[in-house]
């Protein structure tokens, strides 16, 4: 069976069949008897002072239950969202940590500030009794340009927590060592960055539900979470005060979360605290509005960064500027992101010796700012390998060339960087060979000479990335200042019949656990897949789990499931052993069975579950009954998958439209358990790559912080005309240190892509002069950038 | 005020009674209850909540139910024969990996639909690129989804779907 279905098999997906069908169950679907709609008042300013609220005549439309604002929150004591995880500044003090309350008070402070909600029979009845709310703002200036946030007179958002807009200055790295290895240097490339905003649009809309039991006192909240114990820690802990055993958190299916979906947000705390207080069910579901207005944004670094090379192009050293946006409140994990998750990420594959990194967090009047899939990798592999592709052009040198000539070598593993990290594992060289041929680099020129003939312009450009990910390991991400574990959670719970539930602490939105995970066990027991059912997002029967995010799931809670696996063998050995009355030294566990080497004597896994279950024939004295194991894992390191992309675009300098021709992806994401799905895993972060290149941007009117790209007709998602297929290839350097040799391959493809694109794009209008687009690189941009090009486009 | 309206849904009649403002796709998943179609967006402009109307594929959430009044509504819970036989374009999707979370398929296989049909059975990528226009996808990248269509465009040809 394992063949077809085992480790490294392409096995077909067990969640397809409800999702094909109509059957899925995401939160919206949920069918609760006498359910109440919630809708909110969203603040239409950026920043205003709440002088009153008004909502009597809304209390009188038809079908209103009730009406909660921001009054009603505090004298209940709610308390404020949390941020859970506390950077030091370069002094060692904390980061400036302002109040979040879940619903405004006095002063709203982004455009979809949650300022009321109402509660009523039908969304519908909701919506409009909303409109009848009167509120009187009075209305101020607004902090929305980042590169500004710290002038003086600029508006702040917290005066008295975060003065002057500033949540931390951090560094890391010797400034001394760093300047001093500038001095010394043959060669500087220069360059400013702006790593655009992102709204991360998962295609299902956030959502909640809650019940309150009155008789039992318990709360049940549904929510569309990436980490429903996370959120239920955080509600209990910090929140609603709610005792973790009377709150059980649900996130059933999910459609989507790249990260939007980690965080504890406004609307899904009101809707489990109102819960008990309207005495019905409450259900709401966010409108693709509110999702762009509210779901946590993505990047957005203003950054300055230098490369030192010397007179034979080793690199010398790296100095990074960055201001990163936080938003106008900090959210869940929104600290970590620009610091832990970005700049100890800046040594990329190469062997810079000394870095330094500056990062100056700002608030500003617009939506909170967090982890989007890659979170902090993109924008730090974005800046390496903008820089080295920069440089190289600079000095007319080949750019894999100049890559390949800084790669940190085969043998130079265990690597300590100059950044904190030490990277496990890792073999470039291969890479990069891999997609040059893939992508047939040697033919390039002779495609760019026939692409002029037909009048277009077309670039070629490499994207080298490494990342760390399966956070993590939880001693690291404490003194990183981390506010909880990181281990994952698996249980194996044999029932009596032989088939079997495998309950795990990770979410699957997308990620396909529910074969994967299967395939390991499966794969490992030596059982039929389909006796494998794996269970996920529900805090009332799975163990206690740090969820899914920054490609984690396999590494961590794959590595815990097989450690479960191994206490299922380890006490199958000892019932078999009994069965065959043999010692628990000669048993063996092959393909699904117990044999006593050198005998015929078996005993199948199935017979030993059952003897567990009924045993009367069992060694009671030393041994419980049942077959149920779970196993917790902490891992000893981060996983670090590497990889190289290579794109080539081709532009229409008439029009400025930038085509992606071929996109190549070559990655080592260590050994493989299902290659179709780690495939479509790289496929999908290409894409989001290539739109933040090409196509999306988050922007906010610059005087008034009104967010002009809230809706799909003004905020252009990839489509599939705008992307081609894709060429993708890999390496297997097996990570050491977890039980089946993986890494993550979650984020790659996003993390990568930008600057393969950009690349390409600069590659393309290099014979023009033109040496700076800023992403998104839309038409526009490139057109106007082609008529104030030193040279012209037709040659 | 409500409405009376009837229509058939995957060839059961239905009726109900709806505000004049009830969009289709509310009909079929708030009195109906059946929740395959999905709403992504508010714009018209993810294709989550496509169906075939009398043969016409429609975006719900751009139509009334009072608009529906007598027709013939296909529905994603409708396409399969049974558990075991599912349309050629659904068991393309899933020989081809071609979703992730799915929350956009539904749309997107009834689109496929619609499009393979409109075509004739004969699609290239290029043009299967260029209709799924109106469908958008975060996870896959599309690369699986062009593949799936492609593939069941044959498949539905000979299945005579």
């Amino acid at each position: 069976m394992t063949a077809e279905t085992g480790i490294g098999a392409r096995v077909k997906r067990k969640e397809d069949q409800r999702f094909l069908t109509g059957t899925g169950r995401y939160v919206d679907d949920l069918p609760l008897a006498r359910a109440t709609y919630a809708y909110f008042l969203r603040s239409p300013h950026a920043h205003a002072k709440i002088k009153s609220i008004d909502v009597s005549a809304a209390k009188s439309m038809p079908g209103v239950v009730e009406i909660f604002t921001g009054k009603d929150i505090a004298d209940a004591k709610v308390g404020g969202l949390i941020c859970g995880w506390v950077v030091k500044d370069k002094h060692g003090e904390p980061h400036k940590a302002p109040p979040h309350p879940v619903m405004a008070l006095d002063t709203v402070r982004y455009v979809g500030d949650t300022v009321a909600m109402v509660v009523a029979g039908s969304h519908d009845e909701a919506k409009d009794a909303a409109e009848a709310i009167h509120v009187d703002y009075d209305v101020k200036p607004a902090n929305v340009d980042l590169a500004r946030a710290f002038d003086k007179g600029v508006p702040e958002v917290h005066a008295a927590e975060a003065p002057g807009n500033l949540i931390y200055d951090w560094e890391i790295g010797v400034k001394a060592d760093v300047e001093a290895a500038f001095a010394k240097a043959a060669h500087v490339t220069r360059m400013d960055i702006v790593n655009n905003r992102l709204i991360p649009n998962a295609m299902e809309p956030r959502a909640a539900a809650a019940e309150y039991d009155k008789g039992t006192g318990n709360y049940t909240l549904w929510s569309t979470s990436q980490n429903p114990h996370v959120l239920r820690l955080i509600l209990s802990a910090f929140v609603l005060g709610i005792p973790e055993h009377k709150l059980r958190v649900i996130a059933p299916d999910v459609g989507g979360g790249f990260g939007s979906k980690i965080f504890c947000y406004n609307e899904e705390t009101m809707v489990c605290w109102a819960a008990s207080r309207v005495g019905r069910p409450i259900k709401w579901t966010a409108e693709r509005a509110e999702s762009f207005m509210t779901d946590a944004h993505g990047r957005d670094h203003v950054t300055h960064a230098e490369l030192a090379l010397d007179k034979d192009h080793k690199f010398l050293a790296l100095k990074v500027e960055t201001i990163a946006n936080m938003g106008a409140y900090l959210s869940t994990f929104s600290t970590a992101v620009p610091t832990y998750l970005y700049a100890t990420l800046l040594a990329g594959q190469y062997t810079t010796p000394v870095i330094y990194a500056n990062v100056k967090a700002a608030l500003t009047h617009t939506a909170p700012v967090d982890a989007y899939r890659g979170a902090g990798r993109p924008e730090a592999t974005f800046v390496i390998e903008s820089i080295v592709s920069k440089a190289a052009a600079e000095l007319k040198v080949d750019p894999a060339e100049l890559r390949r000539k800084n790669f940190i070598p085969s043998d130079a593993f265990p690597y300590q960087t100059p950044v904190a990290l030490q990277y496990d594992s890792g073999n470039y060289p291969p890479i990069i060979d891999e997609a040059i041929k893939i992508a047939d680099y040697k033919g390039f020129e002779s495609r760019r000479a026939e692409a002029k003939s037909r009048g277009k312009l077309r670039g070629i450009g490499f994207s080298s990335y490494i990342e760390a990910c399966g956070l993590g390991p939880s001693r690291v991400i404490g003194q990183l200042g981390g506010g909880v574990g990181q281990w994952e959670s698996a249980q194996i719970k044999f029932n009596p019949t032989g088939n079997v539930q495998v309950l795990t602490g990770a979410h699957s939105h997308g990620q396909s656990h529910e074969t994967t995970f299967a395939q390991l066990v499966s794969d490992k027991l030596g059982i039929p897949i389909e006796t494998v059912e794996v269970i996920h997002g529900d805090t009332a029967t799975t163990p206690f789990g740090m969820g899914s995010y920054g490609s984690r799931s396999l590494a961590v809670g794959g590595s815990a499931i097989m450690k479960a696996a191994d206490k299922i063998i380890a006490k199958g050995k000892k019932i078999a052993a009994h069965l065959m009355e043999a010692s628990v030294a000669d048993v063996v566990f092959e393909n699904g069975n117990f044999k006593v080497a050198g005998t015929d004597k078996t005993v199948p896994l199935g017979a030993a579950v059952f003897a567990a279950y009924v045993p009367h024939n069992y060694p009671l004295e030393e041994l419980e009954p049942g077959m149920d194991e779970n196993a917790f894992y902490d891992p000893s390191n981060f996983v670090y998958p590497a990889g190289t992309q290579i794109c080539e675009v081709e532009i229409d300098p008439d029009t400025g439209v930038v085509e992606v021709v071929n996109h190549t992806a070559v990655d080592d994401f260590g050994n493989i358990i299902n290659p179709m799905i780690v495939e479509g895993q790289v496929h999908g972060g290409i894409v989001q790559g290539v739109g933040q290149a090409l196509l999306e941007n988050a922007v906010y009117d610059k005087e008034t912080g009104q967010l002009l790209s809230g809706s799909y007709m003004d905020y252009t998602m990839p489509r599939a005309d705008d992307v081609p297929s894709f060429k993708l290839g890999n390496t297997v350097t097996p990570c050491p240190h977890n039980p089946l040799g993986v890494k993550g391959c979650g984020e790659a493809g996003a993390i990568a892509a930008p600057a393969a694109v950009m690349n390409a794009v600069h590659d393309a209008l290099a014979p023009l002069g033109v040496t700076h687009v800023p992403m998104p690189a839309t038409p526009l941009t490139v057109w106007q950038l082609i008529q104030s090009a030193p040279r012209a486009a037709a040659g | 005020m409500t409405i009376s309206v009837a229509m058939t849904v995957n060839g059961k009649a239905v009726s109900g009674k709806v505000e004049a403002r009830t969009l289709l796709v509310q009909f079929l998943r708030e009195h109906l209850g059946m929740t395959g179609t999905h709403v992504g967006c508010d714009t018209s402009q993810c294709g989550a909540c496509v169906v075939d109307v009398d043969g016409k594929s429609v975006k719900s959430c751009t139509m009334l139910a009072v608009q529906a009044e007598g027709a013939k509504v296909i529905t994603i819970e409708g396409l399969a024969e049974s558990a075991d036989k599912l349309h050629p374009m659904q068991e393309a999707f899933r020989e081809n990996h071609a979703l992730q979370c799915g929350f956009c398929t539904p749309g997107m296989v009834m689109s496929a639909i619609d499009m393979v049909k409109r075509h004739n059975y004969q699609l290239d990528e290029a043009t299967v690129r260029r209709e799924l226009e109106g469908n958008l996808c975060r996870c896959t990248g599309y690369h699986n989804i062009v593949k799936a269509i492609l593939a069941a465009a044959p498949a539905m040809k000979s299945a005579g779907v």
